[in-house]
């Protein structure tokens, strides 16, 4: 346990110490997502002053799209975490090193947390003094609201690094495109009665709708339904362990096709 | 006495081509095995599943008497690899390149063996500047010391000194051949230099085409090709031989 744990911290470290030596690395986790959130902050208060749906819940928007956005961060961070050892050429060490694929992911989920933390507490600290809100006004369910979109953001991160493992970096496209696929299924904006039919019937069997669902469920009703954070997980969980089986699959199949050797530019 | 490397059989297909056909040798403890042949002839597919980067379509490879199939990663603690290919992250400085490759190996006293190293493979002027920011000399050194964090008893080397001007090639050499005395090691070497193979390895395997196609110890090679160096032999068996 202790050598499993040495060597999950030895994988931290490699990405810790990118980040703290590369100051415009740091700047680049933080600009996206204010950035990002800034802007929904100015298309929520027009959407709070003339909407009926939104009339007197200033922040639903806001809240959404800085919900939305630590899924996507999550999401990209664990790709780049992948993608960091294509770039530098360094996949091979990282597949000869005596590490088990269970401690890879495992580093890699709590290194991502890291890795998203900075890039969206500044963000979220900011939109109480531009907007006056604060997200905290989702009370306690806002903690498995997370938990349920960073585990969604790691299921997606594990399809995708699946298809990095192997197909290489062509795979990278694919990579970047994930989240804005899902985007529209995901209920994020609007309720999922806006959806046609047929697609509100895919849309459930996203964790993604039970979330979002939720969140305006909480700001507009004020009260929680814990039916859809249930829900969010169920489907959640039957994702991740899809995930982690099409990574071990991937490896596999890396392994047998060549792929893990001279992976690079 | 089971050798520490025994590689017995090994077949790699693909499905439009066959990299290795039936490859055998083994290295003993204290050995240095050179590995031989044009590109494309299987030295790094051999390489890469002796390493469990890659699975055989048919054999095996036991390092230490296991099968690296199914004790991988037990054994992958046991063995290192250094190829030009592969590189350390650039943005990284050298130092903390070694602490996390001592983590992912689980390395005992850390900081005595980083020291040890930086001792050895002189890198003391540079060990805190960014592995991107050295000259292929110093990266081919912090790369060795990588190769070396873990103390080996196998190690697999993928044409260590190309690309090195001759003072750094003699160096690494020359540090191989005190590692050797000084440690109980089986090392394997891919390479194109001769002269190198020469001065360093025990016994030569000739490849071509996924194939041994002669081995020996260089002066055997020599005598029974008739040429004067293995540069020669080299290139009348990758020429000549079907």
């Amino acid at each position: 346990m202790k050598n499993s744990l040495n060597r999950m911290y030895g994988l931290y470290l490699r990405h810790f110490f990118l980040i703290r030596n590369s100051f415009p690395r740091v700047m680049d986790l933080i600009y996206w997502p204010t950035i990002q959130i800034t802007l929904w902050g100015f298309i929520s208060k027009f959407f709070s002053m003339y909407s009926d749906y939104y009339n007197n819940t200033v922040g639903v928007i806001l809240t959404c799209a800085i919900l939305y956005d630590f899924l996507f961060r999550s999401s990209i961070s664990f790709n780049m975490l992948f993608l960091e050892e294509i770039y530098s050429r360094n996949f091979t060490n990282l597949f000869i090193a005596p590490m088990k694929i269970s401690e890879i992911i495992t580093s890699l989920i709590l290194t991502a947390f890291l890795r998203t933390m900075i890039g969206l507490v500044p963000a979220i600290i900011l939109t109480t003094p531009l907007f006056g809100i604060s997200i905290l006004n989702l009370g306690i369910p806002l903690f498995f609201l997370f938990l349920s979109l960073y585990i969604f953001g790691m299921t997606l991160g594990l399809f995708v690094s699946s298809g990095l493992l192997r197909f290489g970096p062509a795979f990278e496209n694919i990579a970047w495109s994930t989240m804005f696929l899902l985007a529209p299924l995901g209920c994020i904006y609007y309720p999922i009665e806006i959806l046609p039919d047929i697609l509100q019937t895919v849309a459930k069997g996203l964790p993604l709708v039970h979330i979002f669902e939720e969140a305006r469920h909480i700001l507009v009703e004020g009260t929680v339904d814990y039916k859809n954070i249930l829900n969010a997980f169920y489907l959640n969980f039957i994702y991740f362990f899809l995930g982690v089986l099409l990574f071990y699959y991937s490896f596999n199949q890396a392994r047998k096709k060549g792929s893990l050797i001279n992976v690079g530019e | 006495m089971i050798n520490p490397i025994e590689v017995k059989n090994i077949y790699k297909n693909y499905s439009d081509k066959n990299a290795v056909n039936g490859i055998n040798f083994s290295v003993s403890d204290n050995e240095i095995v050179g590995l031989l042949g044009p590109n494309g002839c299987g030295k790094t597919t051999t390489i890469a599943i002796m390493l469990g980067l890659l699975r055989a379509s048919s054999g095996q490879v036991f390092i230490k008497g296991k099968d690296i199939e199914k004790n991988r990663i037990e054994l992958l603690h046991k063995m290192n690899f250094i190829s030009p290919y592969i590189e350390l992250p650039k943005k990284l400085t050298v130092k903390e390149n070694l602490i996390v490759y001592a983590r992912l190996y689980n390395v005992n006293k850390l900081s005595d063996r980083i020291d040890y190293l930086v001792e050895t493979l002189n890198l003391k002027n540079f060990i805190n500047q960014k592995t991107g920011e050295l000259s292929s000399g110093q990266k081919n050194r912090v790369s060795l010391a990588k190769s070396l964090i873990n103390t080996p008893s196998i190690l697999l080397l993928d044409e260590p000194t190309a690309s090195l001007d001759p003072d750094t090639g003699d160096f690494v050499r020359s540090f191989l051949e005190k590692y050797i005395k000084e440690n109980t090691v089986s090392i394997l070497l891919a390479s194109h230099n001769m002269n190198e193979v020469k001065r360093l390895c025990s016994n030569v395997l000739m490849m071509k085409n996924g194939k041994i196609i002669d081995e020996g110890t260089p002066n055997q090679l020599l005598k029974k090709h008739g040429q004067d160096n293995l540069e020669e032999v080299f290139l009348k068996l990758s020429r000549n031989e079907k």
